[in-house]
């Protein structure tokens, strides 16, 4: 009897501490955040840092965006196409497809790429600038390694994600044109005018913006933050990486689910 | 009148006199969370001296660098750099004071994104605003003190452990400070880099009229280039004196360490139960 007190005492305690942990790391991004965001006038003050940075984060990702956009966008015309001629209504397709990728899947399939593709190089080139004391020596030459090193490559993120995310929109848009109309034969004149007379410029693309706005900032932020909170060896890089990513994708769809039910509820 | 404007002087607050300490700990203390690194340490490093701080790894003695160059903050006792208490520095004052400081970290810390060049330029494009012709200068003649000014293009990749620790060399002295910190120079050299570095040091602190405290545990090459030295063991001072008084020394612990032999005041055993009770009792 007493022994399963003690189990169920330590399995309690052990719940306990990591609450107590995970809430812990919390106020501590949200402190870094704010470390971040006071120390950003030397991002604006010398942009040729941040423009360096939006090359790698965004410039670098152009091509994985792009591609993969073309795709989902080719998949969302066959799909949409084979469901909407079920009820007589295919020429609709093409305001399917926009609306699924202005509203969701542009932003959340892109940051899910971004995180892996950028979010994933910013918490290693931060961790292993750590691990290698690169940062320390920073610090030690009077420069703060927060506005040199972390700002620039925060701002980078989140200046690129809805660049990208509308990329994305762009190209998916574009391969369902060229399954539906090109392939398929759907017509062309009513692809266009359906999609142009149903999409809402403030209700629909305004939104899947701020979504992708969003995404980029808490991406870049959560790499940011696990690259500079890094165990300094290469177990914690290692380590820092994996949960940039899983921690991205789980908030961008967490989030999106927040978003959603604001912007879209019907109403 | 008179009294009002007496007791305002001086407006400027002048310079310490030339023989005060640059660098003093007084009882400095530090402790990670419950484990006591430093229990007491006394030590100073005067103008133009180098001055080395040797002890087993693990002593606490990077500690006691890092207390020196404000990564660190005392749990007690006092830290004082030309004569201010490290402690009681805000943020800006400490980078105001470390801007005059040089460190040279264990494997060279070289921004890896940027070319030697650029590396012993940054500490002059971040600090100063002088013109790119003059910053090349400079560089070059920074670099040409290391003797390598012929690998300026190179990348941080490209250069050898000793090639890296000269570069990281050269940018530590780049804004030509007053004290510069060495995080184990010799660690993993060869004895050609070795000696090299070892003379570096010595005559760039000449040249610069420099202080200079290093971290080490390589006895030999230190003895060859150093003004004074401090042992420190278990986060004590255990014995110090000039590099005559060492070599000379009686002191177990010293003789021990300058001697590299295993067993001694420094015990060759992590503390464990007597053999006898791993055969059961019964002997050997």
């Amino acid at each position: 009897m007493n022994g399963m007190f003690a189990a169920l005492a330590s399995g309690l305690r052990h719940i306990g501490a990591l609450t107590i942990g995970g809430i812990w790391r919390l106020g501590f991004a949200a402190r870094f955040l704010l470390a971040v965001l006071l120390a950003s006038g030397q991002s604006i003050r010398r942009l040729h840092l941040t423009i360096r940075e939006l090359y790698f984060s965004g410039v670098l990702s152009l091509l994985i965006i792009a591609v993969s956009g073309f795709f989902v966008g080719l998949v969302l015309g066959l799909q949409g196409y084979d469901i909407l001629q079920r009820f007589g209504s295919a020429d609709a397709v093409g305001v399917m497809v926009a609306l699924s990728l202005l509203r969701e899947l542009g932003p959340v399939i892109a940051g899910l790429l971004f995180a892996s593709r950028a979010g994933s190089a910013i918490a290693a080139e931060i961790g292993l600038m750590k691990t290698t004391e690169q940062l320390k020596a920073m610090d030690m030459m009077a420069v703060d390694p927060i506005a040199r090193v972390v700002a620039p490559r925060f701002w980078g993120g989140v200046l690129s994600m809805p660049l990208l995310a509308a990329l994305f929109s762009a190209m998916g848009i574009f391969g369902g044109w060229l399954i539906t109309v090109v392939v398929i034969g759907v017509d062309d004149g009513a692809f266009w005018s359906q999609m142009q007379a149903t999409v809402e410029f403030r209700y629909d693309v305004v939104n899947g913006v701020i979504k992708s706005f969003v995404f980029g900032a808490v991406v870049s932020l959560i790499a940011v933050f696990e690259g500079y909170d890094c165990q300094p060896t290469a177990e914690g890089v290692s380590r820092a990486i994996t949960r940039t990513v899983v921690t991205s994708a789980l908030a961008i769809l967490a989030l999106d689910f927040v978003l959603t039910s604001f912007m879209f509820r019907g109403l | 009148m008179r009294s009002f404007f007496q007791s305002r002087l001086p407006l400027v607050s002048l310079p310490p006199e030339p023989s005060a300490p640059l660098v003093s700990l007084r009882d400095v203390r530090f402790a990670y969370g419950e484990r006591q690194v430093l229990r007491g340490i006394d030590l100073s490093v005067h103008r133009g001296q180098v001055v080395a701080i040797m002890g087993g790894s693990g002593c606490g003695k990077t500690t006691l660098l890092r207390l020196i160059g404000g990564q660190l903050r005392a749990s007690s006792g006092a830290v004082e750099v030309e004569g201010r208490n490290m402690a009681s520095l805000s943020g800006a004052e400490l980078y105001a004071l470390r801007r005059r400081m040089g460190m040279l970290f264990q494997f060279g810390a070289l921004f890896t994104d940027m070319s030697v060049f650029d590396n012993v330029a940054f500490p002059m494009r971040e600090h100063t605003s002088l013109p790119a012709g003059m910053i090349r200068d400079l560089v070059m003649m920074k670099l040409q003190a290391v003797g390598l000014r012929g690998a300026a293009t190179l990348s941080p990749g490209e250069l050898s452990g000793g090639m890296a620790r000269r570069v990281a060399l050269a940018r530590a002295v780049a804004l030509d400070p007053m004290l510069i910190l060495y995080d184990e120079p010799f660690a993993g050299l060869d004895p050609i880099s070795l000696g090299i570095i070892g003379q570096l040091i010595r005559r760039l602190n000449d040249a610069l009229g420099a202080s200079s405290v290093m971290v080490t545990h390589d006895v030999h090459e230190s003895l060859e280039i150093v003004d004074y030295i401090y042992f420190v063991s278990d986060g004590r001072i255990v014995a110090r004196g000039t590099p005559d008084e060492i070599r000379a020394s009686s002191d177990p612990f010293v003789h021990q360490f300058v001697n590299a032999e295993a067993d001694g005041p420094v015990p060759f055993h992590y503390p464990a139960p007597p053999i006898d009770s791993l055969l059961g009792g019964r002997g050997v």
